[in-house]
């Protein structure tokens, strides 16, 4: 690339002036004249027979214009809820849902009604007087005994609970496990979480009577993809849907499907001929937004006396709820792929169960299974260094591919694009003072306290996907990305993009590629994205594929660009094409830097008479990238803590976090991405899980002052710094950074507990480790 | 029955007839149009709703509109001045203080009315003064560096602390 000015620049956020003064765009912030509040009836019951529902006295509440159920919307919906099947090779049940429950409800919170009034307060009142006639039927809460022969069943009308049941072999495990010399097994658990935006969900929809046109504003990271499910669900044309995500008060996975309500408010919409908008409370939204993680992971780790990893089995059950997410076996999938981590084993062997119970479905969450997959095998390493009393940095390294051995490939194939994992582990060995803190560690131990090092070396799976390697689980979807890039007649130029942003400063990044592509200058690009009306299709923001797939895309949309207006600045120069360079937005002759034209000379040219013969007016590219490969950040973290043996509270005393996400475009916004991940990685190591009551499937959790998310006074500083292995995966040399944060985290923060309480010989600690759950176990450790 | 509430929000009076149950966080959005003013949850956790209520900080769903009635409000709207940003503003932008913003309105007034009564406050004091908000994007890092910076940059033009007790919690 030519010299930039832009990438690598730490430039301010663009977006930034209108959020910090109030003047956000979000969807509850817009109304339609006309507009109603829809109100949603959620099943008080996780798992009940609807035996007849009463509107009645609901019905003559005031300012309620109407009240729909599943009768009604059957009249305008059709089909059910999108699930990526084909992602479950060996599918065994998976059960439709339609957007509202019509004879039988399988989880606390799903929608059985939904009132229509004319003001917010009006349609929450009315919806509490719908009278809902019950009768119960048995609840499954506990997923382990779900998957049992004779379980009761999460659907009454299903066969068993298991929606899949796939083996993930990578090698000869029985000879990798017969040359061990040390074997350890262990549970590890992945509590449910909530992904819990600051935004919850909200919905416009407006319905043009008589005109079978939807326009409908969400809140969601994904507006393509809604479109196309409205459009099979509701039969309206895709090309007459606008879905429009304006800013989004964040997401982490919990909004890239089309949900239930967004089909209730077009549907209802439709039906009474008003806008309809839809606000999800917090409340609201725990119960009825996706949840995260939800696993049981059971492991088995083969290795030599001297630290040489052999063989992994990994044992997956996952907890579905009572439909499979939209993605929920996606994140089975990608925490089976990863699994191996950053190390040469000699083989692998997994099994992922995907098990129905009557809670709220689990889809992504940032990190989406690599998060569950870098834990594990985080634990599985320090648990060996734990057995042979061994440093768990030397085990470690001692497993680490070189540098030299890249393209590395995992025992499941997978192909890792470029890493140097030895680099960031000294990296953030050195800042943390490692062999000191060591020493510190021991004298501690001696006064009777518990200092505890713990670390992380994740790889990690991002930019969906290259179509060669996805087609197979994605229903042959090739799950590219899309630019726009287009040079107006003065120059300034207009992106349009599918992917969305939703805190990840898209609009300043992207700015910054094309600014430095074109030559033009940064102020003058303009990024769209989230209106399905004026932008290409794209599948959205997720998996950190913005930048390795969107970006990508425009960066390719800018050399076509710079091609043609190549050859037009040859015709305005009278020169031969060949004989034009382009330097930092000047075309020139060879060896006559004085006599250029600007890029938004050659726009101008390009929009008038005389152009070139043959071609077309006009200075634009569309490109539709699918990548070759996966790209793989990778990265090591440390966090030292210390545990209070008399009441099991954790101060983190120091986070280091090194990551390696390729060439950096803004370094600001990649520290920010890190800062964030670190944060709900911690929230879940130490504060976060979803409870419901085991016997009759209520949310325990189910308010803010029940689940606690990490405040300010909970997060440490954290300690920053980067290595950069550009990724030869694509032009600009970038990886991805949106869940490296998550994904670390967890691993280091429990390796830290577990480290810390090693003298009292606790091996392992599962999540949340909450005080109480410290507490007990140092009690029980100590008898 | 409907009540008469009078308000000054921004520098600007307001009257309105409002419903006694009205959150004063729906009356700002919803009647006076002022939709910075965000809402994270129902339970007065996450403090995306906080204003400024006679110049301290209140979570505006824990007050009804017509407890409002006489007051002097400022929302997010009210923070800049003649086309500048305020200096909290500015800090949160340069400091990369925010990610996706539903939070911000709310931190930028709960660190303002931090500001106004400790022009000076230590690390621990910033997290102390702004516990009762929640950020899910940015690990709270940066936030702390924006109110550290706007506090140098407002260096001595706040008032003086006054009797007040701290932020007002539900």
């Amino acid at each position: 690339m030519a010299v930039t000015t832009m990438i690598g620049a730490k430039i301010h956020r663009r977006e930034d002036p209108k959020l910090v003064t109030g003047h956000g765009s979000y969807v509850d912030d817009l109304r339609q004249v006309g507009m109603l509040y829809m109100s949603v009836v959620r099943s008080a019951q996780a798992h009940a027979r609807i035996k007849s529902i009463d509107i009645t006295e609901a019905g003559k509440a005031p300012g309620v214009v109407a009240i729909y159920t599943a009768r009604d919307f059957k009249t305008v919906i059709s089909g059910g809820l999108p699930v990526t099947e084909s992602l479950i090779a060996d599918k065994k049940y998976v059960p439709n849902q339609f957007p509202i429950a019509e004879t039988e409800v399988v989880y606390f919170g799903e929608p059985v009604a939904v009132v229509l009034a004319v003001e917010r307060y009006q349609a929450a009142d009315a919806a509490e007087q719908v009278q809902v006639d019950y009768e119960p039927l048995p609840v499954v809460v506990d997923f382990e005994k779900a998957m049992q022969k004779g379980s009761e069943k999460a659907h009454s009308d299903g066969p068993d609970n298991i929606a899949w049941d796939v083996k993930f072999p990578g090698g000869d495990i029985e000879a990798a496990f017969k040359e061990a010399d040390v074997v350890v097994k262990e549970r590890i658990l992945q509590q449910r979480v909530f992904p819990l935006s600051m935004e919850p969900r909200v919905v416009l929809a407006n319905f043009v009577p008589f005109g079978n046109q939807l326009t409908l504003w969400t809140s969601t990271q994904v507006p393509h993809f809604v479109r196309i499910f409205l459009c099979f669900g509701l039969g309206i044309p895709e090309s007459q849907i606008r879905v429009i995500s304006p800013d989004v008060g964040g997401g982490f996975g919990s909004k890239l499907r089309p949900y239930p309500e967004e089909y209730l408010a077009a549907a209802a919409s439709k039906l009474s001929g008003s806008p309809v908008k839809w606000v999800e409370g917090r409340t609201e939204n725990l119960q009825a937004t996706t949840h995260g993680r939800g696993h049981i992971f059971d492991i088995e780790v083969a290795a030599k006396r001297d630290g040489t990893l052999l063989g992994l089995k990994v044992t997956n059950l996952s907890d579905n709820g009572a439909y499979i997410g939209v993605f929920g076996a996606l994140q089975s999938a990608l925490a089976m792929l990863l699994a191996p981590g950053c190390y040469k084993w000699k083989a692998f062997d997994g099994r992922t169960v995907g098990i129905l119970s009557n809670k709220m479905s689990t889809d992504p969450y940032r990190g989406a299974g690599r998060p569950e997959a870098a834990h594990l095998v985080e634990r599985a390493v320090d648990l060996v260094a734990h057995e042979l009393k061994m440093d768990p940095a030397d085990v470690r390294r001692k497993n680490f591919p070189t540098e030299k051995e890249f393209p590395f490939t995992n025992p499941l194939g997978m192909v890792y694009d470029s890493g140097n994992y030895a680099k960031t582990l000294d990296k953030a060995m050195q800042i943390v003072g490692y062999k000191e803190l060591r020493r510190r560690q021991a004298e501690l131990r001696k006064q009777g306290r518990y200092l505890g090092i713990g670390l992380s070396t994740y790889v990690e799976i991002c930019g969906v996907g290259p179509s060669a390697a996805t087609d197979h689980v994605s229903g042959s979807i090739s799950l590219v990305e899309s630019s726009v890039v287009r040079v107006h007649p003065t120059g300034s130029v207009t992106v349009a993009v599918g992917t969305h942003s939703h805190g990840q400063g898209h609009d300043t990044t992207f700015s910054q590629i094309v600014a430095d592509t074109l030559g033009v200058p940064y102020e003058s690009v303009q990024i769209n994205h989230g209106d399905t009306a004026d932008t290409p299709f794209g599948y959205g923001t997720y998996g950190s594929r913005s930048l390795p797939v969107g970006g990508i895309s425009i960066y390719k949309s800018c050399q076509k660009v710079v091609d043609k207006a190549k050859k037009i600045a040859a015709h305005m120069l009278e020169a031969a094409e060949a004989d034009v360079v382009f330097d930092q937005g000047r075309f020139h002759v060879k060896g006559s830097p004085d006599r250029a034209k600007t890029m938004g000379e050659v726009a101008f040219r390009a929009h008038q008479t005389g152009l070139p013969d043959g071609m077309e007016e006009g200075l634009e590219a569309v490109t539709y990238f699918d990548p070759p490969n996966f790209t793989w950040p990778f990265g090591a973290h440390i966090c030292v803590v210390e545990v209070d043996p008399d009441t099991g509270a954790v101060d983190i005393q120091k986070y280091i976090a090194v990551d390696d996400c390729g060439n950096v475009i803004n370094p600001m916004i990649v520290d920010g991405q890190i800062h964030g991940g670190v944060a709900q990685g911690i929230g879940q190591a130490l504060f976060e899980e979803v409870v419901y009551d085991s016997d009759t499937g209520q949310l325990r959790t189910g308010t803010l002052l029940d689940y606690s998310i990490p405040g300010i006074g909970e997060i440490p500083d954290l300690e920053l710094d980067r290595t950069i292995t550009p990724s030869p995966t694509n032009d600009l040399g970038v990886k991805g950074v949106g869940e490296a944060g998550t994904i670390a985290a967890s691993a280091a923060v429990i390796n830290a507990i577990c480290d810390a309480l090693s003298p009292l010989g606790i091996k392992h600690v599962d999540m949340p480790a909450s005080p109480d759950r410290l507490w007990k176990m140092i009690q029980e450790a100590r008898k | 029955m409907k009540h008469r509430v009078a308000t000054t929000v921004n520098g600007r009076r307001h009257e309105h007839e409002v419903e006694p149950r009205l959150l004063l966080v729906h009356h700002l959005r919803d009647n006076l149009g002022l939709t910075g003013t965000h809402i994270g949850c129902d339970t007065s956790q996450c403090g995306a709703c906080t204003i400024l209520v006679d110049g301290m900080a209140v979570k505006s769903c824990t007050m009804f509109a017509v407890q409002a009635e006489g007051k002097s409000l400022t929302t997010i709207e009210g923070m800049a001045k003649d086309g500048e940003l305020h200096p909290i503003q500015q800090a949160f932008w340069d400091e990369h203080g925010l990610q996706c913003g539903y939070c911000t309105p709310g931190f930028i007034m709960a660190a303002s009315y931090l500001l106004s009564q400790n022009p000076n406050p230590t690390e621990d004091e910033i997290r102390k003064g702004l516990e009762g908000n929640l950020c899910r994007c940015t690990g709270y890092v940066n936030i702390i560096k924006a109110v550290q910076t706007a506090a140098k940059a407002m260096g001595g033009t706040q008032a003086k602390p006054t009797e007040r007790a701290a932020v007002r919690r539900s």
